[in-house]
């Protein structure tokens, strides 16, 4: 490596300077003592551990993103953690085994081999929060409401939501028999909305005919609250499991929507992200000028089993790396009192007090450059009297 | 309610010209001609709708990332960018060509080149579709990856075939190579945003449905 490249990153790897890192770094307990006051306790899964665990249960693409290394004091493969969520629900169904609903949340850096979204990064920093133990509709509203809290206190106030629920596709695909690979190859065409695909595929599968226009009909039911009513008159023919999911979306958007009613509601049948391992509502956050979600969420209540312990299970996750980007411009203006080199103990004492009430002192060092204000100062301690005052700087 | 004007990326050339009747059909006339202007951004009779003109292998990186709402990209293009990023709901029928497999005239249509045991080199622009093409095959190929006249490649010795896009197949000939294997069918696709689909819900889905109406309107067959 040439002596002039020794400061390159990897791609989609950010250092971050004083004035990203501070303001991001107010976010992060601000948001940490938001999830406290609703009651999220919080957990620190680890950074990096044996692939087995840390991918048990979850899909092909998050071993995909997932980062790898051989364990030198084993021989086991070890991975660095591209999504916290499975470890967290791993922590709750081994670890925790209790009974009554439990509320945890987490927040830290994760690794991803490839650059997810715009903007490329490979480190974002994830933040979730998780609420097992519950099944019904009020703990998939609760987590929404926290979410819309942690979006507020970004600043982001305007943002749409995007609604859908994975029952409804499953339980078709279970109508019409389709197999593994067949489902794939549907799901494949209907993330994309690629009605080319989607009609083609149909045309070559055998199923009963009215399974296959109710399949067609996923792909154009999305927009306002007026899809529901649409998709309960087009899926009328469906399986019991498609609509109870039906019903189980329009429950959760109208308790949304009471509570809330000014959010924008939007409603995607054919959105399935994190088909693999969701289970029931599948929800996702947008704001006006970014091509992409901010937050993803939903149910995934099996996501335990393999640990020992289903248990319901819905939540959220975002990068707080995101949401400060695009969230309320925030300042960073330090500001703070110089101070002379404090060979006197009455400055010492001065300085001490000072910063116990939360002020920021800086010391002068011997024969340094720069004043006070170039230090980034507004105030100085000038010594009147025999006494040490704080005096403003002009 | 329509806060930013909606942006539609395509490329110049022949996407743009066969667009411009489903546009019209859609009420959406551009008010400069990109073959003439140097404008990349173009206003419509509609001014809440501008045309972005970028190169048609971008297209896809422009309505991924939000910086166009909708796009108007060749199957091939979109097959190459891969991933579910993007809605792709409407097949515009246009701009139609097949993705092929192409070789010199007297090279024997079954690829038996694998039979000399000697590995077959490949060159194309599209890099991901060849590899997938042939691994299906079961054939390991070489690829080389070039940016255009593909065609010079066999002719120099560069590579045994390449894989490009074929419409009447003149270039071919007039370079002394014949199609061997279809690949695909190309045609244009009309691309758009996942958030711009859910947070412009109403302008976008209006103007799905207004493009459908004029690719199944036979007036506007090229």
């Amino acid at each position: 490596m040439n002596t002039n490249d020794r400061w390159v990153l990897p791609e989609g790897i950010q250092e971050l300077l004083p004035v990203q890192a501070e303001p991001l770094e107010k976010l992060r307990r601000e948001i940490l003592d938001l999830f406290h006051t609703w009651g999220y306790e919080l957990v620190m899964p680890p950074f990096i551990e044996y692939l087995g665990s840390l991918l048990t249960g979850t899909g092909h693409d998050l071993d995909l993103q997932t980062f790898k290394l051989t364990d030198q004091l084993t021989g086991h493969m070890m991975g660095l953690r591209a999504d916290m969520t499975p470890q967290v629900a791993r922590i709750e169904a081994h670890h925790l085994k209790r009974e009554q609903p439990v509320r945890l949340c987490y927040l830290g850096t994760v690794l991803r081999t490839r650059p997810d979204g715009y903007g490329g990064s490979r480190s974002p920093l994830q933040l979730g929060a998780e609420l097992y133990g519950h099944g019904g509709i009020e703990s998939d509203v609760e987590i929404i409401l926290l979410m819309r809290d942690v979006l507020a206190a970004a600043g982001i106030k305007d943002f749409h939501l995007d609604l859908g629920h994975v029952g409804i596709f499953r339980g078709l695909a279970q109508q019409a028999g389709l197999t593994e690979s067949q489902e794939a190859v549907l799901f494949n065409a209907l993330q994309r909305k690629a009605r080319a695909e989607i009609d083609e595929f149909l045309e070559q599968v055998a199923m009963p005919a009215d399974v296959k226009t109710m399949l067609a009909s996923l792909m154009e039911l999305n927009g306002s609250s007026t899809v529901l009513e649409r998709a309960r008159t087009l899926l009328a023919n469906a399986n019991d499991n498609v609509l109870q999911s039906l019903e189980n979306l329009q429950t959760i958007a109208t308790s949304i929507n009471k509570k809330l009613p000014s959010l924008p509601l939007h409603f995607d049948l054919a959105e399935l992200r994190g088909y693999q391992y969701q289970t029931g509502i599948v929800f996702a956050a947008y704001v006006s000028g970014y091509g992409q979600e901010i937050v993803r969420g939903g149910r995934y209540d099996d996501i335990g089993k393999v640990f020992g312990r289903a248990r319901p299970a819905t939540g959220f996750s975002a990068d707080l790396k995101t949401l400060m980007a695009l969230g309320a411009e925030r300042d960073y203006q330090p500001a703070g009192i110089f101070s002379p080199d404090p060979d006197d103990s009455g400055l010492q004492n001065t300085i001490e007090s000072l910063r116990k009430a939360g002020e920021r002192v800086i010391c002068a060092l011997p024969g340094q450059h720069g004043s006070a204000k170039e230090m980034g100062c507004d105030r100085e301690l000038v010594e009147k009297k025999g006494k040490w005052e704080v005096v403003k700087i002009n | 309610m329509i806060d930013t004007p909606i942006k539609i990326a395509l490329s110049k050339g022949r996407i743009f010209a066969e667009t411009l009747p489903l546009l019209a059909h859609a009420g959406i006339v551009p008010v400069d001609d990109p073959e003439t202007s140097r404008k990349l951004v173009l206003d419509t009779n509609n001014e809440h709708i501008k045309l972005v003109i970028i190169r048609a292998s971008d297209v896809p990186t422009y309505v991924q990332y939000g910086a166009a709402d909708l796009g108007i990209a060749g199957k091939d293009v979109l097959m190459e960018h891969g991933g579910n990023d993007l809605y792709e709901p409407l097949d515009l029928k246009i701009a139609q060509c097949r993705l092929m497999v192409a070789g010199p005239v007297n090279c024997e249509n079954d690829l038996s080149y694998t039979r000399t045991g000697k590995r077959l080199k490949i060159a194309t622009k599209y890099i991901d579709s060849t590899r997938r093409y042939f691994a299906e095959k079961g054939i390991q190929v070489e690829i080389i990856k070039l940016y255009g006249s593909m065609e010079l490649a066999p002719l120099v010795g560069l590579a045994d075939l390449i894989v490009d896009v074929v419409d009447t197949g003149n270039t071919l000939k007039a370079n002394g190579l014949a199609p061997l294997e279809h690949i695909t069918d190309i045609s244009s696709r009309l691309v758009v945003n996942k958030a711009s689909m859910k947070m412009k819900h109403e302008a976008v889905n209006q103007l799905i449905n207004n493009l459908d109406e004029a690719v199944n309107n036979p007036e506007n067959r090229a």
